[in-house]
């Protein structure tokens, strides 16, 4: 390569300086968002690491089998049944979008358009 | 500096070996994704049909609001479905809602007819077409008749075009122009509200069958002038009431094969 000397320390200095934020937050964690979680019930529909990665495939399944396939009742792989319904199963327990679901969302800032028509009951109550 | 065919050589191969363990991670990471069909199953409790359908008595519906029913219908399934009350005639949405014989039945030319059903209030919803044209026209698939007849949307896929509108020919449809939540009187928090941009209309309270209950306006009706059944079952109440008496459908011509009748003996 040519002027490999002054190329390489060039792009090396470049990485360092895009990558500032990772340094200098580097080992802080006071910005991790805490979720609130329900308190009457310890156990979602699946494992928590499984919604964690997967709850918008779980979703979505949901809405296709329901919607389309007129399929309503979900087994999880625990063997327990539920009724497919964000409105009815889902809000039962995390009764409000804002204290869960909103908090890692803004975190990562990704909007989903979920609560311009889902609406939990919580937020009902503050709403009207 | 010009490649060596060793080098390029070498590259393909890592190149190659690159795009095998991108694949062998993506498929590591999608895991859990597709889940097994038995997962997924029909509620026990639900109404199974092959063609739902509505027929509606109209005398008895004339002598309910008389007896001051106050159109109980409408205003359960108003509320259950979170359908806002816009008072911008333009702009609103309506799922379950009344008007005048002449208004809703253009082709029955017999003037005479329209003299005998001058006091009677007709309600109108969605047909349920069994041939709907706001299906053919719908270019997201948004909207789509379900397995057992029902004219069902998937508001997640709406995109607001609005040609279901164009191509109903009864008007069934309705478009959010505004956001409808401040239009909404009382929330039920079963049930989601919509949002700007997209069309709504009454979806035979498919919900409410998969719970095993029948629509929230057949239930609320005092007078039983509402009755919900499957025309695809010869032995359900339907299809010996239309075996039995005169219904009339509201623009059957059309050849959207409406499932709403109106019976008018």
């Amino acid at each position: 390569m040519y002027n490999a000397n002054k190329v390489i320390p060039g792009i090396i200095i470049f990485i360092l300086f895009f990558t500032i934020p990772i340094w200098l937050n580097f080992g802080r964690l006071e910005a991790i968002p805490k979720p609130e979680l329900p308190k009457k019930e310890k156990k979602c529909i699946e494992s928590k690491e499984y919604m964690r990665a997967y709850h918008m495939k779980l979703l979505d399944d949901w809405r296709k089998k329901a919607i389309r396939e007129n399929k309503y009742i979900y087994t999880a792989s625990d063997g327990k049944k539920y009724f497919i319904s964000l409105q009815r199963t889902c809000f039962k327990c995390h009764n409000d979008t804002e204290k869960f679901c909103d908090k890692c969302h803004n975190f990562v800032i990704t909007h989903p358009d979920c609560w311009n028509c889902h609406i939990a009951p919580e937020v009902v109550k503050k709403w009207q | 500096m010009a490649i060596k065919r060793r080098d390029f050589l070498k590259l393909t191969g890592l190149t190659l070996v690159g795009t095998a363990a991108s694949a062998a991670v993506g498929d590591l990471l999608t895991r859990g994704e597709a889940k097994a069909e038995e997962e997924y199953a029909f509620s026990p409790k639900a109404l199974k049909g092959k063609r739902w359908a509505m027929i509606i008595d109209v005398k008895k519906c004339k002598e309910g609001i008389e007896k001051g029913c106050g159109k109980k219908c409408i205003k359960a399934c108003h509320y259950l479905h979170n359908v806002p009350s816009i008072p911008d005639k333009k702009k609103e949405i309506k799922w379950i809602w009344e008007d005048e014989f002449e208004h809703a039945f253009p082709e029955q030319t017999n003037e005479y007819l329209e003299e005998i059903f001058k006091d009677i209030p007709f309600l109108f919803l969605c047909n349920h077409c069994d041939n709907p044209p706001c299906v053919r026209v719908c270019p997201t698939k948004a909207t789509f008749k379900n397995d057992e007849g029902i004219v069902m949307m998937d508001f997640h896929r709406c995109i607001g075009c609005r040609f279901c509108m164009a191509a109903c020919p009864y008007g069934a449809r309705s478009f959010n122009w505004v956001d409808p939540r401040p239009y909404i009187e009382k929330v039920n928090p079963e049930y989601p509200t919509r949002t700007k941009g997209v069309v709504e209309k009454c979806l035979f309270c498919y919900e409410r069958l998969a719970q095993g209950k029948v629509p929230a306006c057949v239930e609320a009706c005092p007078e039983k002038a509402l009755i919900f059944g499957d025309l695809a079952d010869e032995n359900s109440e339907v299809s010996k009431i239309l075996k039995e008496r005169v219904a009339i459908r509201r623009k059957a011509e059309l050849g959207t094969n409406p499932s709403v009748f109106y019976l008018i003996d």
